[in-house]
């Protein structure tokens, strides 16, 4: 009797979140892929008579689509001048908070974190504001030191660089705080070797602290690359893809695409061909470090 | 010979020193820039409009009023939002009791398919939202479950990388301590509830946090499966008053300081329970 309910016992631990996570995960997947396949749109929603197999046509038409390739384009731009950016501020940060020797220097640490646990619309509707071309703080202050006003939002590559601002901001804590217990994690041995050489700073940092962290490094950027290739909510409160498509990210292709304009099979399509980039670009950056390590 | 070596250590404590002062204020002008965008939203919000939109702009408030937090509630509906919202966030407090439950039994037991099990839980960590947005979506809507609560809370119930961290922490639990219960006579499931959970408070208090967290800020699957306004989340609410009243400023950062307040609150109140599990984590 009892060894039948141990038997069981682990299944139903499991069971609930099995079930959950195969119906709104696993399952999708498959169903994201069939869907592709087919001109599912509203009409097809109400009676499946109306769905019709298409092939590959949504993959060949999204891929010539202007307003896709633009979106991918938008995409890369904020990966680029985005991944780098967080890469070195989060990681600066979490050095120089590490070299506080006083209590106080914990404060910095929830200091840097705060804009991170914060809700992503209520802080993309505080830097509308900020960045609003007459009434925004950024213009006044820079008008208070004789500069031109910058057009924030307004014009297609500036709003690309507002937006990767906005997300630098946010995307600094949570990094920070691995690199922070990376940090804790190197023997401090390797410190008290190099001071008796003689070293400074500077050389401790760039030949212990660095090398050290080259791992936790790897990771940040492989988790913020693929965090920048799905970004969308900032670009979807702030700019909603305007000017011009100027700050159409993927994502928010996929989702004007899907339920906007209840193109489910063109958005599925172009989901997949975001998923596959993700992919490719993700096993790259793990053949470079492989190669780097070897 | 000897004040000489004194002498360099006086003047490499002195570096040192200076040093230290140097990296602090370097953190504190950033850490100012971290802070600003929130002082400026939370002092704008106890401005009148007319304030609001005055050039060149003021600091604090010259005539302090609570008339936009009164406007939220009295002519918008951010009451039910508020209350949809703390709705999401009970439900996903189950939902974290429901991964603590995976996390159990993938720690503590052995059974057929263990390993493919987990590794299928693992798997949906990898899938980007924006695939599994719209079939998820159709399913709902199979199940009836469009513009209903249930659709609102049922996909993002359980998580793989929560189920993962309570695996991790409940593995470390001593088989001993299992076998006595089990010997008492207790079942499996109060065993569990007894036992471990209370030993596992630590992992318990970083996950609620991240949870409520979480359910506070959900905003892109509400915003899918809510057709009508009375299931719209805090987030949703918001995005909606930026859309509809673009030029009432001080009336949007009352929206944006009573979102994000009470989760700076929360979050500067348990910080350290975080910080310190990314820590903990990170040296293993």
């Amino acid at each position: 009797m009892k060894g039948s309910s141990q038997k069981l016992a682990p299944y139903l631990f499991i069971g609930p979140s099995i079930i959950l996570l195969t119906l709104f995960s696993l399952l999708p997947i498959l169903l994201a892929l069939v869907i592709s396949f087919t001109d599912m749109d509203l009409s097809g929603l109400v009676n499946y008579d109306h769905i019709r197999f298409l092939g590959l046509e949504n993959y060949k038409n999204v891929l010539i689509d202007p307003s896709f390739l633009k979106s991918i384009g938008n995409t890369l731009f904020f990966v680029i001048i985005g991944v780098p950016l967080v890469l070195l501020f989060s990681l600066s940060i979490a050095i120089l908070i590490n070299m506080g020797k006083s209590r106080a220097f914990k404060v910095f640490r929830v200091v840097f974190y705060l804009p991170s646990v914060t809700n992503v619309v209520a802080v993309a509707v505080v830097w509308s504001y900020l960045y609003n071309p007459t009434l925004g703080l950024f213009n006044y202050v820079l008008g208070m030191m004789n500069l031109d006003p910058v057009p924030w939002l307004t014009d297609p590559t500036m709003a690309k660089i507002s937006l990767i601002l906005l997300a630098v901001w946010r995307g600094i804590g949570l990094n920070m705080i691995i690199f922070i217990a990376a940090i804790k994690g190197i023997p401090g041995s390797y410190y008290e070797a190099a001071q008796l050489d003689g070293a400074n700073t500077w050389q401790q940092i760039r030949y212990i602290t660095l090398p050290q962290l080259r791992y936790a490094i790897f990771f940040v950027s492989i988790t913020t690359m693929i965090g920048w290739l799905q970004f969308f909510e900032e670009p979807f409160v702030m700019t909603k893809g305007k000017p011009l498509d100027g700050t159409l990210s993927a994502s928010l292709f996929i989702y004007n695409n899907g339920f906007q304009f209840s193109k489910f099979g063109y958005a599925a399509a172009g989901s997949f061909i975001l998923f596959f980039a993700i992919i490719a670009v993700t096993l790259i950056q793990f053949r470079l470090q492989n190669k780097a390590e070897s | 010979m000897k004040t000489a070596v004194q002498q360099a250590h006086a003047n490499s404590r002195s570096g040192e020193k200076t040093f230290q002062w140097f990296v602090a204020i370097l953190l504190t002008v950033g850490g100012l820039l971290m802070v600003l965008p929130f002082a400026w939203m939370i002092l704008s919000s106890f401005k009148t409009e007319s304030e609001v939109t005055q050039i060149p702009p003021t600091i604090w408030p010259q005539h302090f009023t609570l008339d936009n937090f009164k406007t939220l509630f009295d002519s918008m509906a951010f009451g039910t939002y508020l209350t949809n919202t703390l709705v999401i966030v009970l439900a996903s407090f189950f939902g974290l009791f429901l991964n603590a439950m995976a996390g159990y039994g993938f720690a503590k037991f052995k059974f057929k398919g263990k390993g493919f099990l987990f590794y299928l839980v693992l798997a949906t960590m990898m899938v980007p939202g924006q695939v599994t947005m719209i079939p998820v979506y159709l399913i709902l809507n199979q199940m009836g479950l469009t513009n209903t609560m249930m659709g609102i809370v049922l996909p993002g119930l359980v998580g793989a990388f929560a189920i993962f961290l309570f695996r991790q922490f409940m593995s470390d639990i001593p088989e001993e301590l299992l076998e006595a219960t089990r010997l008492d006579g207790a079942g499996e499931f109060r065993t569990f509830l007894q036992i471990v959970l209370p030993i596992s408070t630590p992992i318990l208090a970083v996950q609620a946090i991240l949870t409520f967290i979480g359910g506070w800020n959900s905003f892109l699957w509400p915003l899918i499966i809510a057709n009508d306004e009375k299931l719209y989340t805090l987030s949703v609410g918001l995005s909606l008053l930026k859309g509809q009243n673009e030029s009432q400023f001080a009336l949007q950062m009352a929206g944006s300081t009573f979102m994000v307040v009470p989760i700076m609150i929360i979050f500067i109140v348990f910080q350290k329970y975080i910080i310190e599990n990314y820590t903990i984590s990170g040296i293993k």
